[in-house]
């Protein structure tokens, strides 16, 4: 009996042991997580990966790594500056009159401007068997039939895969796709005003193309030239654009410019390889650090270092640049090394915010956002207001990265409308009384948790025209008081609501309580706690606001036709250029002027504002396009158009192991600067993640004794009866 | 049977139809093709000639029940309710508004929702079959009410506590399982375990109790009085007699809801971040996206019909008194 229970107490211990010994609840295997590999997450499916097409953050954090604009931003460098990517030097610039001649960037005569791109000879693609070719250079898989066409369920099922060099006309041939309507590119309309004879070349395409897709040909867009784009040579390119627009070379660090190859267009226009979801759009073909492994958009997206990558190394900054941009040491480590240092990163969905948290604090993610329920479990505020990791954090040796995004969120005046719009010095004083009223820095506190910077005018921080201190700040809203910004007392709104002519909140001419509306899509019972507090800032001065909840439709279309009073909007740059804030308040952008297509939705129109936009929009950033940026900023808080609400502040944490981690909102390819130290992370995540075994055996205990006593019982119950029955 | 089969496979199509109408007017009462063109587009600045390509290129610059352009029968024909209906019929699903195969999509979302949907449903028959049928034996015990209490009290929880709680302690504080994630084949176990055990679980309370309601109807009947006279002892009563008869009832809820299993479930599966169809039609509601939710209608339709036919087929076999 003895050496029997031995024996089990021996077997028990070893069972312990080995349960003990392992990590259980690790989500990938474990080479994975030995290996060279990133892990992150992304919380919407990306719907369209088509460069010419895509054109939200959620993709780009795919495509950037995929494909290669001409141009990118400094890694490490702020304010943003932008360098060569793909070319061997900046695009060369020449500005040129009527007749084709040469004159300077100033001259008043200049009609068009030529960028030429010179490419790097070292380019090429990832391996694709679009590449792939028969000897007399058809595309080897460009007519795949019935039979073939069955065993192919995602590229790495043709047997063949192939590469070539990236070329001049690979970038003239996406700018020919972007021209085509039927593939939906969202800057086309834009590209229309600048590029030369881009809208005639448009509409003739589009026609080809209905021609040709409603006979189900292909569309090979090789044998179309578009008069303002010029394949000079193989690694030379020419645009003209109409005048000057120096934003221009912002666009070409976007994917909408990064290179098409002609086999990859036809061959994904197979109809068969579409009805499989083998296309464009799921399936990206580049000359970028990484590509595409694996597209499941409901589950993972796997993204592979290519083998075909070009020499590129780490950043490096001196000393002044590197103060300049509050740039560490640490961060300078890696500089002058190859790119890219990791293998492999694995993005899975995570739509849920708790299941992310918690595999973050577990190792599994090597950098997280943080959500408003894990808040307080992460950071502690200070009592000045200053945040900092809480001791839960800094034990595990997490770090946080912080920065304020180049974002805007405002709520609009509508200036079409009678009661809160208009330029007369009364209406200018109502919207200057609301914009004191809204307390900015409560509702930060209240419902962002501290992060955000309370907005000054229409530049966030970053861009160029965004001042700190006194002459950055709104006069009409704060005061500078011993080296800070103090809103104004409310005694100074209610005074401008009395100039106003509405003392106390009533009207003079009405002798009614002045009563506002304010549309928003905040439906749902978390918004309501949002929706008071907005209530509250109007009662200040003793308006009565209405909230008028509507879906997104709707409202979309109230602000389009001007049918609104009151909304709130947001604002994230395309580039880091003033102009792309101050275009959003240029008269020309009135939304309900160009039928919904402008993006100045509180159809803000000021003669002066607009003259001085003009102006400032081809202005290289200098101290004159400053002073007259000043002027338009001095205009605008004046009219008030905007309640200026915040800048947006994000906040990341990174777990020890991850290095190189940078803010960079404009950068979209950033993996290939990151690094990881695979080695640390393993041990960690050993460390963090050792199953508790005690609870499965008192689980284990409590089931067989609960199975005894009902089998004891059982039998009592039979026994009890067989007696009843024998009685 | 079959002449059966057949007729109810006929009767279904105008339910189809009538479903798919609801469906065509319920979406476009709410959302425009402008709405949707914008909501597809994603661009910052859309502009009516983009609108206008994105509708001819779905088709939404079709009317939708009548065409007044249009000649003769193709006043009707040539719209998009008979245009996209048409194809549905022929399980056509084609492409989403986001030019994604929709039928694609639903065959690789299947086996995820099934992975989860199928062993909760299973393990969840049995365990509150065998727990109803354990309370019968000890009815009117102290057993019995206990766990009829204990029944009450789980049914009192929403399903997103036990999800949360789950996670928490299993996965988070004894690192028992993974958090959220799947793969397939055997590698997935480990994901769908937790899920899976919080899914029976969750339908524990109400189960039992029905099932339990179910077999005590049956406990007090002759039959049951006549195989105790002959000496069987109670666990052979309630297996042999009274669960046999308990079955026709529990096939009227059980198999009417085994097709709709590949619809999966929508809070589990973001939880768990299982890729299943869960969340498809919820997501594409979300994105405007008209050819997924018809589909999908559509879909849930046949299977709910499919499980109707088949529940009156498995009458038949459990009661031989049932003829179709």
């Amino acid at each position: 009996m003895q050496a029997w229970l031995a024996k089990w107490c021996m077997v028990l211990s070893l069972f312990t042991v080995l349960l003990h010994a392992a990590v259980w609840n690790a989500p990938y295997p474990v080479e994975e997580i030995r290996g060279n590999t990133l892990f992150s997450a992304f919380s919407s499916p990306p719907k369209h990966l088509d460069p010419v097409r895509s054109y939200n953050a959620n993709e780009w954090m795919f495509l950037g790594q995929i494909y290669e604009p001409p141009l990118q931003y400094n890694y490490l460098k702020k304010p943003y500056a932008l360098e060569p990517l793909t070319l061997t030097q900046m695009p060369q610039v020449i500005y040129l009159d009527d007749n084709e001649s040469v004159v300077d960037v100033k001259s008043p005569a200049v009609k068009f401007t030529l960028y030429r791109f010179r490419f790097r000879d070292d380019l090429a693609y990832q391996n694709h068997p679009a590449f792939v070719k028969n000897p007399d250079g058809s595309l080897r898989y460009g007519n795949l039939t019935e039979k073939a066409l069955k065993t192919i369920r995602s590229l790495n099922d043709f047997p063949k895969q192939g590469s070539r060099r990236v070329t001049a006309a690979d970038y003239a041939y996406a700018v020919k796709r972007m021209a085509v309507r039927q593939y939906h590119s969202p800057i086309l309309d834009t590209m229309m005003q600048y590029i030369v004879r881009l809208r005639d070349f448009s509409k003739r395409v589009t026609r080809e193309a209905k021609r040709r897709f409603a006979n189900g040909e292909p569309l090979d867009l090789r044998k179309f030239e578009v008069p303002g784009v010029k394949v000079v040579d193989d690694r030379t390119l020419e645009i003209r654009i109409y005048g000057k627009y120096p934003q221009f070379l912002y666009w070409m660090a976007m994917n909408f410019f990064a290179p098409i190859p002609w086999e990859a267009d036809l061959f994904y226009q197979q109809k068969g390889l579409r009805q499989k979801n083998i296309s464009l759009d799921t399936q990206p073909v580049g000359s970028g650090a990484y590509y595409l492994a694996e597209n499941s958009p409901n589950r993972r997206i796997r993204l592979v270092r290519n083998p075909h990558f070009h020499l590129e190394r780490y950043p490096g900054l001196t000393v002044q640049e590197a103060n300049t941009s509050g740039v560490s040491k640490q961060l300078l480590r890696d500089s002058g090394k190859r790119l890219p240092f990791i293998d492999e990163a694995v993005y899975s969905l995570e739509k849920e915010s708790i299941p992310l948290w918690n595999k973050f604090l577990q190792g599994y993610y090597d950098a997280s956002g943080i959500s408003s329920e894990a808040f307080n479990q992460a950071v502690q505020i200070g009592s000045g207001g200053s945040m900092g990791l809480s001791n839960m954090m800094k034990q595990k040796g997490i770090r946080m990265v912080s920065s304020v995004e180049p974002s805007i969120f405002y709520m609009a005046f509508n200036m079409a409308d009678p009661v809160v719009g208009g330029y007369t010095e009364k209406q200018k004083k109502l919207r200057q009384a609301i914009s004191i009223a809204q307390d900015q820095e409560e509702y930060i506190s209240i419902f962002l948790n501290e992060r955000g910077v309370p907005a000054q005018g229409p530049i966030p921080p970053g861009i160029f025209g965004y001042e700190e201190g006194k002459k950055g700040t709104n006069p009409v809203v704060y005061n500078w008081v011993r080296g800070k910004r103090v809103r104004k007392s409310l005694d100074v709104a209610k005074k401008l609501m009395a100039e106003a002519g509405y003392p106390g909140g009533i009207s003079e001419k009405t002798g009614k309580r002045l009563k506002l509306y304010y549309d928003t899509t905040a439906t749902g019972p978390d918004d309501r706690a949002l929706m008071d507090w907005r209530r509250k800032q109007f009662a200040k001065l003793g308006i009565e606001l209405v909230i008028r909840a509507t879906d997104y439709n709707r409202f979309q279309e109230k602000v389009r036709k001007g049918k609104v009073q009151l909304f709130s909007w947001g604002w994230n740059a395309d580039y880091p250029d003033p102009e792309n804030f101050l275009f959003l308040l240029y008269g020309k952008n009135a939304t309900v002027d160009t039928d919904g297509a402008g993006i100045n939705s509180a159809n803000y129109k000021n003669p002066a504002f607009d003259r001085l936009f003009q102006q400032m929009q081809t202005m290289s950033n200098s101290p004159e396009r400053l002073a007259v940026i000043e002027k338009m900023l001095k205009i605008v808080r004046e009219d008030a158009p905007w309640v200026w609400g915040f800048y947006p502040k994000s906040l990341a944490l990174v777990h020890g192991w991850f290095h190189n981690v940078v803010p960079n909102a404009m950068a979209n390819n950033t993996l290939k600067y990151k690094r990881i130290d695979p080695v640390q992370r393993y041990e960690k995540q050993q460390v963090w993640n050792r199953p508790v075994i005690w609870p499965l055996l008192m689980l284990a205990v409590t089931l067989l004794m609960l199975v005894w006593g009902v089998r004891a019982a059982y039998r009592r119950r039979q026994s009890r009866a067989i007696r009843k029955e024998s009685v | 049977m079959l002449a059966y089969i057949i007729k109810r496979i006929l009767y279904a199509i105008p339910i189809l139809i009538g479903v798919n109408l609801i469906t065509f007017m319920l979406f476009f009462m709410v959302n425009t093709p402008d709405d949707m063109a914008r909501a597809q587009l994603g661009a910052k600045q859309t502009t009516p000639a983009m609108i206008a390509a994105w509708k001819a290129e779905k088709g939404y610059d079709k009317p939708l029940f009548y065409n007044t352009e249009a000649s003769g029968i193709q006043k009707v024909t040539d719209t998009l309710f008979v245009n996209e209906s048409l194809k549905l019929f022929m399980f056509d699903f084609g492409l989403s508004d986001a030019n994604r195969n929709i039928a694609e999509d639903i065959k690789a979302r299947m086996g995820p929702s099934l992975a989860i949907a199928l062993p909760t449903f299973l393990i969840a028959l049995v365990t509150n079959i065998s727990l109803a049928l354990l309370l019968v034996l000890f009815r009117g015990s102290v057993l019995d009410m206990s766990a009829m209490i204990v029944a009450v009290m789980i049914m009192s929880v929403s399903g997103l506590f036990y999800i949360i709680a789950g996670q928490v302690l299993f996965s988070k504080l004894w690192h028992w399982v993974p958090i959220s994630g799947y793969e397939s084949g055997w590698a997935g176990v480990k994901f769908v375990l937790l899920p899976v055990a919080i899914g029976v679980f969750a339908g524990l309370g109400s189960g039992v109790r029905w099932y339990r309601s179910i077999f005590l109807e049956q406990i007090n009947q002759d039959y049951v009085r006549t195989a105790r006279a002959k000496g069987l002892s109670e666990i052979a009563v309630l297996f042999r007699h009274v669960l046999p008869n308990g079955m026709l009832p529990i096939l009227t809820g059980v198999v009417v809801i085994i097709p709709s299993l590949f619809m999966g479930s929508l809070i589990m599966e973001s939880f768990f971040g299982i890729p299943g169809l869960g969340s498809y039609t919820i997501d594409a509601i979300n994105a405007q996206d008209f050819a997924i939710v018809k589909a999908m209608v559509f879909l849930g339709s046949v299977l709910y019909i499919v499980g109707l036919i088949l529940t009156d087929i498995s009458y038949t076999l459990f009661d031989p008194r049932v003829t179709l």
